[in-house]
């Protein structure tokens, strides 16, 4: 029964984290595609 | 100017792997991969075979993204202030030292965000209540204004060493301040809150859960810090560019008229 | 030049500018007023009013504080003033220690004026046995206050949306002044039964803050200004 209760929290923790790392991981690789465009691959210091 | 820029153009479709993951290498595709596959692990563990708590039943598992996740915004903190003692000291100065501060930073303030929203979760249901005025709560909520700040100053522009100096003293300053407040709120309110689960009594199972989360979001970070500093080394490069272009126009501009 | 002659010039510079404008006296003082009568309205009991007195005669000191310190930097930056003095090679420490003293001498004017305010419109009374506890922690939170405000006004001075960036930055950091200076003024006036033993603990904490935002300042003000 309190198991029950509980699960809209635990559930809900876990959403949030999840969803808020997946955001910001898509936002930042989306930002890196466009900037990308602009910068030539021999500037890229890791490649 | 213009043939530059188309023959960039064609070495990028020659090549759309790297144009599709401009940030990748074969180590942080491995290390993203690893992160994932601990994530998964986590998330198994996490809500589906490890036991319930005897007091706190089905609500530990919000432990093992809540401690994780705070432990991890810590180190992105901590992080966060060394780079930026090793840019300010003059014979390591590299923009890259301030670039790994702010994608720290950015990384730390996403990760401070996610613990206190399941903190208070975990709290409405151990405590009964989603915030305490318990030191270490109001601490950790200070710290994530305090970085907040520190990612509004990186975003004031000015040129890049300007905005490298300007944020790595700040980033100093709330490394000397944060023990300050955490002094006076810990004055302020002296009884807090005893960690009900934390204090021993987690299963062998438990534990391991536990652990698998500190390793899963350990890895998440680097991968996270790794792309992020890439990122923004890109921005800066089109900064650069862009003024480039404008100086080489301007030059045109004088010759031919 | 020595340091000391520096600040001594660049707070005079500042108090005779603020003089001749009189925009603390004519804008900032009312505006502290006000907030103090609003504070009455929003609490709506006289006794509750007594009691959070203290706290709210140091929050009204924050609000303005971030208006004084807004002003006190636009004046350097519109005309350049402070490029001027970093190309004639003034050291920033002195400029810095300069900036935070007129800061100071503002501020003890604006928190007496709120005093005397708590005194008429809130029933506090100003005990005796309390008043060296009272001066001390006022001495010291307002040294405090005005290390911070130098500090992360030449921070954000020049920058663009200075006006909502500076609270966010400052507020966070003068929090332990808040809480230290309305526990000391609590014990010094004897709010819910507090004796100035009570209150003496936190005039060390606003000291060690004072201290650190001091040193802090006079080193890093240098690469703050430095554009």
């Amino acid at each position: 029964m309190i198991a029950m209760l509980y699960a809209p929290y635990v559930i809900g923790s876990y959403v949030v984290t999840f969803a808020g790392i997946g955001l910001y991981t898509v936002r930042m690789l989306a930002q890196a595609r466009k900037a990308a465009r602009q910068v030539p691959p021999e500037d890229r210091p890791w490649t | 100017m213009t043939g530059f820029m188309t023959s960039t153009r064609n070495q990028a479709e020659a090549m759309p792997a790297t144009d599709r993951a401009p940030t990748s290498t074969t180590f942080s595709r491995a290390l993203g991969i690893a992160a994932l596959v601990g994530i998964g692990w986590l998330i198994v563990f996490g809500l589906f075979l490890s036991p319930n708590d005897r007091v706190q039943k089905t609500g530990v598992r919000i432990l093992y993204i809540h401690v994780p996740s705070a432990w991890l915004a810590y180190l992105a903190f901590g992080v966060t202030g060394l780079s930026s003692l090793a840019y300010l000291w003059k014979r390591t100065r590299s923009l890259t030292w301030d670039r790994i501060a702010g994608a720290s930073a950015e990384v730390g303030v996403l990760f401070m965000g996610i613990t206190l929203v399941s903190g208070s979760l975990w709290g409405r249901i151990s405590w009964g209540t989603y915030w305490t005025w318990d030191a270490r709560l109001t601490t950790t909520a200070f710290l994530f204004v305090t970085y907040i700040g520190y990612l509004a100053v990186r975003g004031l522009g000015g040129t890049h060493q300007q905005r490298a100096k300007r944020s790595a003293v700040l980033a100093i300053l709330a490394v000397v301040e944060v023990p300050l407040v955490h002094f006076s709120v810990t004055w302020w309110r002296p009884l807090h809150q005893n960690e009900t689960v934390e204090n021993g009594k987690l299963s062998g199972l438990m534990l391991f859960t536990l652990f698998v989360g500190l390793i899963a979001f350990t890895l998440l970070y680097v991968w996270l810090v790794l792309h992020r500093q890439r990122v923004l080394t890109l921005l800066d490069q089109v900064d650069d560019r862009g003024l480039d272009v404008a100086i080489a126009e301007r030059r045109n501009e004088a010759v031919t008229s | 030049m020595n340091m000391w002659r520096i600040a001594r010039l660049v707070a005079a510079k500042d108090l005779r500018v603020e003089w001749r404008s009189r925009v603390v006296t004519n804008q900032v003082l009312p505006f502290a007023a006000l907030v103090m009568v609003m504070f009455a309205f929003a609490l709506d009991n006289d006794q509750v009013l007594t009691r959070v007195a203290p706290g709210l005669v140091w929050l009204a000191t924050m609000f303005s504080l971030l208006v004084i310190v807004q002003r006190a930097f636009a004046v350097e930056t519109a005309d350049g003033a402070m490029d001027a003095l970093q190309v004639a090679g003034v050291r920033p420490g002195g400029i810095f220690l300069g900036k935070a003293l007129a800061l100071a001498a503002q501020l003890a004017v604006l928190e007496l004026v709120l005093l005397a305010a708590a005194v008429v419109l809130y029933k506090t009374e100003i005990v005796a046995g309390g008043i060296v506890l009272l001066v001390t922690t006022y001495l010291a939170a307002t040294i405090g206050l005005a290390f911070v405000g130098t500090l992360y006004g030449g921070l954000a001075a020049g920058a663009k949306g200075r006006e909502t960036l500076l609270p966010l930055l400052m507020l966070p950091v003068v929090a332990p002044v808040l809480i230290g200076a309305t526990r000391a003024t609590e014990a010094a006036l004897g709010t819910e039964n507090a004796t100035p033993s009570d209150g003496w603990p936190w005039i060390g904490l606003l000291a060690l803050f004072a201290v650190v935002f001091g040193v802090g300042g006079t080193l890093a003000f240098g690469s703050l200004i430095d554009e």
